[in-house]
């Protein structure tokens, strides 16, 4: 396992080739719609849940501070709690917005009961010790109430915040991934293989070849 | 964008023309008051095709479905956000030892069902599956004989113009398939490698997507989506297939309908449906009623449909609606390559290995299994790093950076049929008030050891093809089948071998829910077959005079 996000991927933007083929107008619409979505917009969680689930998706899937507009995971969240839900839930956890209220509750009185203070306020290694705590299921019956950590954990946290994540252009150009291919496919589909419309991997010492070709993926 | 989920677009003497960028077709229409020869419930794998041949037979079909009436070309994003609109998302409840996922891993809602996103890998039972027990030692019988149903693969390979390999490796003869298999992507050739390091036979897929223009669908263009719905019209789906089939043929089809209930007279038979269309609950007259709502609703709507006379729900003397629910195993074994393999160009199974469905020496379990090559879009990958690897954090975002390096092999096996493994009504009730299925599922032993098995083959096969850093995804399944089993013993199972109710004679099941057992293999060319070969049948049998009544008494 690699244990550092890197730019293995340089200058490559997914979105330069929103006109090219690969894009269709629909999938525009879908794309525009979410690159619009503001990031401190919530009207499904309250502004209390909201100030936890913020601080806990940005330990899920945290975001470099050099990045100017991070992803708005909290707010594709909340969007998802307004939406249909996945189809089943497990049967130990409530339906999708109560479980999510009642496990943010657990998170933040876990924090209040370790450290007097509420979720988002305490420092990042100790949200980290909770997140591990509930995930392992470990957390403390008074603070969880009945709910499953551990089903929380894999059931909400992990659909709800990867997903959104990675359902994100940004995190798309993070991992060199083509993105939308319609009506446009691919053409090279052997080892090593790559369409001009794809990312480039930056292979050491050769950044500078990748950026060119990332510069020309939306040409 | 797209007002298929809100508007109902069947309507008004046309229905959408899937070809074609707010186009039409014509359709027939039946009013409610007419008792119509035949209403559908699902217009998926089995409704769909039932519905396609029936009305080419000259009855008078509607087929119903809850979910919209897609124009791919208009409709379909390429995003894997979006396109979960294809989904059956209404709520569902999963328990058990080994609770099942559902939604997007394995129930479709739209016209033309779950074949709207399936993976279009289509293969053939092993001739023996269909008499397990009496030839392998476990599991139950089929009432069906292998040569009849080799005789409707082949005509479902041939509506779909299955693309696949010249000679398949495994099992009696079959025709070459219709169009020239599809390129391997570097995923399948790790595949490949993989097997010929181990000595087991491997080949293209084959698979419901053209390799070369057919009619108004363009060949596959490679871009990997499948399972979010194809948006060129290459795949082979009931909604472009049989479908505007059935439409040419005086079939109706009513989107955006959800049936709530068969109504059955004094006399014990169907008289038709309760629907829900249009903001209200309608009814329409029919002479038989045909369930293809596929493994979870088929058994919901018998057990919904429950009368003072069937107290048990309908077609359930045998106590078995509900029960035999069978999954398959969908375990994968994942790596690291130093090459780059970039698995999300191209359909996402493009290789297979069929070996351990036809080589039964050594085996410590009972059953098959095949095993696929694999392309995981982004919110998949991280769903799947995240939950079955249990990554989070930096350690997450990290590992999926190494997407386009990523390579893996995933199981379809067969897992045993168990009474214990069912769908029930819950007490929670949904948007119209019915109640919701409760699904429960657990593993049995020779279920753990074929798990074990399989990922044991596959660990070994990735390392041969020089693959790194293996990991195991181990709790994974796939496909939904058995909750209404077919039989030559009415005590023993809820439909006979052409589909038909024991109990409710103009009742009738057409889909994954007949399968007493599930093989190794995807479903759905073999629930494609039976829908034929029931289409078939219903004639033979309206010929004789006999779809009125059932004239051989069979059964206790
Ligand atoms: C991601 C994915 C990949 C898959 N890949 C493959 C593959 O590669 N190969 C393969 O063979 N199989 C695959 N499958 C499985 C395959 O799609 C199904 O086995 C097959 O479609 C089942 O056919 P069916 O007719 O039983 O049900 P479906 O095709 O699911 O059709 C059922 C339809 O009935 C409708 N319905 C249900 N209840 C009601 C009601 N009460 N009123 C009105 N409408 C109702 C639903 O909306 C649905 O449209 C895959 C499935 C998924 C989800
Ligand atoms: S890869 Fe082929 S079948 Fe799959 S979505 Fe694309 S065009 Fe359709």
């Amino acid at each position: 396992m690699s244990n550092e996000r890197q730019d293995l991927y340089p200058g490559y933007d997914v979105l330069a080739k929103r006109d090219t083929p690969s894009w269709n107008e629909q999938t525009r619409e879908v794309i525009d719609a979410r690159l619009a979505l503001d990031p401190e917009g919530h009207s499904f969680f309250t502004d209390a849940e909201w100030a936890t689930l913020k601080a806990l998706v940005d330990r899920i899937v945290p975001q470099p501070a050099s990045r100017t507009a991070p992803i708005p995971v909290a707010a594709m969240v909340d969007e998802k709690m307004r939406g249909p839900g996945d189809g089943f839930r497990i049967a130990s956890l409530p339906p999708m917005g109560e479980a999510w209220r009642r496990g943010l509750a657990a998170l933040a009185a876990e924090a209040e009961e370790r450290h007097g203070r509420r979720f988002h306020e305490i420092g990042t290694a100790e949200q980290d010790a909770i997140v591990r705590d509930a995930k392992e299921g470990r957390g403390k019956e008074a603070a969880w109430a009945g709910l499953p950590p551990k089903e929380f954990f894999s059931h909400r946290v992990v659909p709800d915040v990867v997903k959104s994540y990675y359902a994100h252009p940004t995190a798309w150009n993070e991992i060199g991934w083509g993105g939308p291919a319609s009506p446009r496919g691919y053409v090279r589909m052997d080892f090593n293989r790559r369409d001009p419309w794809e990312a480039a991997e930056a292979k050491p010492g050769q950044e500078e070849k990748a950026r060119r070709e990332n510069r020309r993926v939306g040409r | 964008m797209s007002d298929a989920e809100t508007t109902i677009r069947a309507t008004g003497g046309r229905a959408p023309d899937v070809f074609r960028l707010g186009g039409w077709v014509p359709m027939r229409e039946y009013r409610e008051a007419d008792e119509v020869d035949f209403a559908i419930v699902g217009t998926g794998g089995g409704g769909g095709t039932l519905a396609c041949r029936l009305a080419e037979a000259g009855f008078s079909v509607v087929a119903f479905d809850a979910g919209a009436y897609w124009r791919p070309l208009e409709d379909f994003a390429s995003d894997e956000h979006h396109q979960s609109k294809l989904y059956w998302t209404d709520e569902r409840i999963s328990d058990g030892e080994n609770p099942i996922q559902l939604g997007s891993n394995n129930s479709g809602k739209s016209v033309g069902g779950s074949t709207v996103h399936f993976a279009m890998v289509s293969l053939r039972f092993r001739p023996e599956w269909f008499k397990s027990r009496t030839l392998l030692g476990y599991g139950a019988d089929w009432p069906l004989d292998w040569r009849e149903m080799w005789g409707y693969y082949g005509e479902v390979e041939n509506a779909l113009k299955i693309a696949g390999p010249v000679s398949y490796p495994w099992g009696p003869k079959r025709p070459r398939y219709p169009y020239r298999a599809h390129e391997m992507n570097a995923a399948a050739r790790v595949l490949a490698r993989g097997c010929d390091a181990q000595g087991y036979r491997w080949t293209e897929t084959p698979l419901a997507t053209v390799s070369a223009p057919r009619g108004e669908s363009p060949p596959c263009v490679y871009r990997g989506f499948c399972t979010l719905g194809c948006s060129t019209n290459a795949k082979q789906s009931a909604l472009v297939t049989w479908l505007p089939r059935a439409l040419a043929a005086g079939a109706e089809i009513r989107d955006l309908a959800m049936v709530g209930r068969i109504e059955t007279n004094e006399a014990g038979r169907a008289t038709g449906v309760q629907y829900h269309r249009d903001g209200r609950w309608r009814f329409q007259k029919a002479r038989n009623v045909v369930v293809a709502g596929y493994a979870i609703e088929t058994p919901r709507l018998l057990l919904m449909s429950a009368t003072t006379r069937f107290p048990d729900g309908l077609g359930n003397s045998s106590g078995l609606v509900g029960k035999y629910l069978t999954v398959q195993g969908n375990q994968a074994v994942w790596g690291q390559c130093e090459d780059e393999i970039r698995s999300y160009k191209g359909p996402p199974s493009l290789a297979v290995t069929e070996h351990f469905n036809y080589h039964d020496e050594g085996k410590d379990f009972h059953g098959g299994y095949c095993w696929m090559s694999q392309g995981p879009l982004p919110m998949l990958w991280g769903g799947t790093l995240a939950g079955d690897r249990g990554l989070w954090g930096e350690a997450l975002v990290a590992e999926m950076q190494r997407y386009n390096h990523s390579v893996g092999l995933k199981v379809v096996s067969e897992y045993m049929p168990q009474e214990r493994n069912t769908v029930t009504l819950a007490d929670e009730t949904d948007r119209y008030g019915l109640p919701i299925a409760r699904v429960t599922y657990s593993w049995c032993d020779n279920d753990k050891r074929m798990n074990r098995h399989a990922l044991d083959q596959m660990r070994m096969s990735l390392a041969g093809a020089g693959a790194t850093e293996l990991w195991e995804q181990e709790n994974d399944t796939c496909h939904l089948n058995g909750t209404a089993r077919m039989g030559s013993d009415p005590a023993t199972s809820v439909v006979d071998s052409d589909c038909r109710s024991w109990d409710i004679p103009n009742l009738w099941v057409c889909d994954g829910s007949v399968f007493p057992t599930v093989g190794g293999v995807n479903p759905s060319l073999t629930i494609q077959a039976i829908a034929c070969r029931t289409a078939d049948r219903i004639a033979a049998l309206a010929k004789r005079g006999d779809l009125e009544r059932r004239s051989v008494l069979t059964g206790s």
